[in-house]
């Protein structure tokens, strides 16, 4: 096991474009576990300590991250929380949400805590890949490309491609990005906590847009029943292991761009494997805060997040309050 | 990612051209700000927000979003095209391919087409360029007088926008078509049709012909199968022919999505009530393509059956289309009944026709002809 200034500086070095070292392979052979069978957990963890903006630093994150996933697996070390969901060997791609630059994107202090705690997990650097739609998405978030393949690597999907044949699934027809079909064996699924201005909001399941060549066409009707089709393409059910929601500072009305009029700090993360839950739980956390501020619902203003419902019935997960276990740490 | 075509032909298309790069993978090492132009329809709205008025769809986007055509984008609240000048396709045509039946025959067209589509029909037979990004598929930079350059060098009588859906590269159109206009080249537009009035107006000034893909007699199709409506398509219709506009339709028959006698009868009488009976109509056979491989070929007779309803209504000029040698890709002179122009697939075989007239007997047919 490399001390931990080894692996965080590895870390740094991949997010900011250096080099980076391989974490020592452990022997393991067992499978990640699947949840329990029964009601869906969605931990919110929070730190009211933690700075919303720039402030929000890595250490800080890296607890707060450790007492989400151990709240999650509920397990008291959070490295065993990682053993669970990932297994050396794997490759593991980190799908980021980077459309709104540095105000309202997945920041690279989380995902530079994910990197940490995954090398610890035993997946070596080069085996994980953080990834969106665009690099020039990436970048304009925080983070540096970097595609040599003996480092973290933090590409677009515009660099690694897209598969030649359609996935469909009703009402979605898409060009999978060879990201998710290809190169990752798992996927962690690191979206933001915001509202958005045609589907009303976008969480765990509309980040997955980014893995499909075609987003455009999959706004009408508020989304629905687009995100939740998307949602059922194969790869996608196969491969997105958990959702880790980035709400250190969330956003309840102007989304997807960054408004910082609209924005809060809620200095929070969001972990569940149900990404029908998590968006459930973070619809609702947005609803809360616009009525505390005077804001109309979603449904008032015609934005209501049907597809949440839709992605139910499609058996993705729960949207029902009394099968969801919010675990507020 | 495929292209339209293959590598050959657009390099052939492309020759002499300065620019050709490489797959969309390496789209980033193009200089991508040649291909922007700030889009000519368009709102600003509060919070750097803005809405399109180009299309039906009006589409309200966000900063750094695109719109459902998935070519034009949001930038600090400025709205661009991403696709001037950036061309995926390009080919020399027959001009009977696109179809046009009435527009100078036996001429070939220089075909061209970006990235992108305003719909989504799933019978697309193009869909690999019309329904993806401009940065997905391999472009090459071509401005208009480059266009109208090729097309005179090349001999093509026309410059077609055709394959994906040229309303979405509407700048690049419009601007391609006045160079054209100006190198004595004319000007034609394979469309579906789903544009507004204001814009559609501004491009009937600058071009001589529009095809239409009139999808279905149906809203329910529209919605269903071209994720889409076909009020806004009637309408544009409409103002062609007010606008004077030479305009011909084509009515892909898919096998029971839009094949009913009712729907071909309320087709034909909407033709003649509103456009008039000279307005070409194509009924052409469909082939099993993108999200509708589950269906068959259209059957023959179906395609016969649509063309006698719409000849029972009166219409002139009505055509069966993608069926080779079938005397009904023939047109004939509404009064003597000859064949004034015979086609097999899109080759000319007969061609009695002068200055527009039937040579048998005077007819005047009515078109763009040679002058």
């Amino acid at each position: 096991m490399r001390t931990r200034r080894q692996v965080v500086g590895s870390c740094v070095a991949a997010l900011m474009g250096g080099a980076c070292g391989q974490s020592p392979e452990r022997s393991r052979s067992r499978a990640p576990q699947a949840e329990a069978a029964g009601p869906s957990r969605v931990v919110i963890a929070r730190d009211p300590s933690l700075g919303s903006g720039g402030g929000a630093d890595s250490a800080h994150l890296a607890k707060l991250l450790d007492r989400a996933m151990q709240a999650f697996y509920n397990v008291d070390d959070a490295l065993e929380a990682w053993r669970r969901l990932v297994r050396p060997g794997e490759t593991v791609g980190l799908k980021v949400n980077c459309l709104a630059g540095k105000g309202a994107s997945t920041r690279p202090a989380l995902v530079e805590a994910v990197c940490e705690r995954l090398q610890q997990a035993g997946i070596r650097a080069r085996d994980i890949l953080i990834w969106d739609r665009l690099s020039e998405d990436l970048e304009s978030a925080g983070y540096r490309i970097a595609t040599g393949r003996d480092r973290i690597r933090v590409m677009g999907n515009e660099l690694l491609g897209y598969e030649d044949e359609l996935s469909s699934f009703g009402s979605a027809a898409s060009l999978l990005a060879t990201a998710l079909t290809r190169v990752c064996d798992a996927v962690i699924n690191l979206p933001v906590l915001k509202d958005h201005g045609i589907v009303g909001v976008t969480l765990a399941m509309k980040n997955l847009f980014g893995a499909v060549h075609n987003p455009n066409k999959y706004h009408p009707n508020t989304g629905d029943p687009y995100v939740a089709d998307v949602y059922m393409l194969p790869p996608i059910r196969r491969k997105v292991r958990l959702a880790i929601c980035d709400a250190i500072a969330a956003q309840y009305q102007g989304g997807p761009s960054y408004m910082p009029q609209w924005s809060w700090p809620y200095r929070g993360l969001l972990v569940a494997r149900d990404p029908v839950a998590l968006d459930y739980t973070g619809w609702q956390i947005i609803e809360r805060e616009r009525a505390r501020r005077g804001l109309k619902s979603l449904k008032e203003v015609g934005r209501e997040p049907r597809w949440i419902a839709t992605a139910a019935r499609h058996g993705i997960g729960t949207n029902d309050p009394a099968r969801i276990q919010a675990l507020e740490v | 990612m495929r292209g339209a075509q293959d590598r050959r032909t657009f390099l052939k298309a492309a020759a002499g051209l300065p620019c050709l790069p490489g797959a969309g993978a390496a789209a980033k090492t193009e200089d991508e700000t040649r291909y922007l132009a700030e889009a000519r329809y368009y709102e600003k709205l509060p919070y750097r927000k803005i809405k399109c008025t180009l299309c039906p769809r009006e589409c309200v986007i966000d900063d750094r979003e695109r719109g459902y055509c998935g070519v034009r984008e949001n930038r600090g609240g400025v709205y661009y095209t991403l696709v001037h000048s950036r061309v995926c396709a390009a080919n020399i045509d027959p001009i009977e391919k696109k179809p046009f039946f009435h527009v100078l025959p036996g001429t070939t067209s220089f075909s061209i087409a970006t990235a992108g589509c305003n719909v989504n029909c799933k019978m697309c037979q193009n869909w690999d360029i019309s329904q993806v990004r401009p940065e997905q598929v391999r472009n090459m930079y071509l401005p208009p007088r480059e266009v109208a350059a090729l097309a005179r060098q090349n001999r093509c009588a026309t410059i077609s926008y055709t394959y994906s859906e040229p309303v979405v590269f509407y700048e690049y159109m419009l601007d391609t078509a006045q160079a054209g206009r100006a190198a004595g080249v004319r000007n034609v537009v394979v469309t579906g049709g789903y544009i507004k009035t204001e814009p559609l107006k501004e491009l009937c000034r600058a071009v001589d012909a529009v095809k239409v893909d009139l999808k279905a007699f149906s809203e329910k199709f529209y919605k269903e199968v071209v994720n889409g409506e076909l009020k806004p398509v009637l309408q544009a219709l409409v103002a062609l022919r007010k606008l004077g506009m030479w305009t011909e339709i084509v009515y892909l028959v898919i096998p029971t999505l839009n094949d009913s006698d009712q729907e071909f009868s309320s087709l034909a009488r909407w033709v003649k009530t509103d456009l008039g009976l000279d307005v070409p109509v194509h009924f052409t056979r469909f082939h099993p393509q993108y999200l509708l491989k589950n269906l068959p070929v259209t059957p023959l007779k179906t395609l016969e059956r649509a063309k006698a309803i719409a000849d029972a209504e009166g219409l002139r000029y009505v055509y069966l289309g993608n069926v080779p040698g079938h005397p009904a890709e023939n047109t004939y002179c509404p009064k003597c009944r000859r064949a004034v122009i015979q086609r097999e697939g899109f080759f000319i075989r007969g061609l009695h026709l002068k200055r527009g007239r039937c040579q048998a007997c005077g007819q005047q047919i009515p078109g763009v002809w040679e002058s």
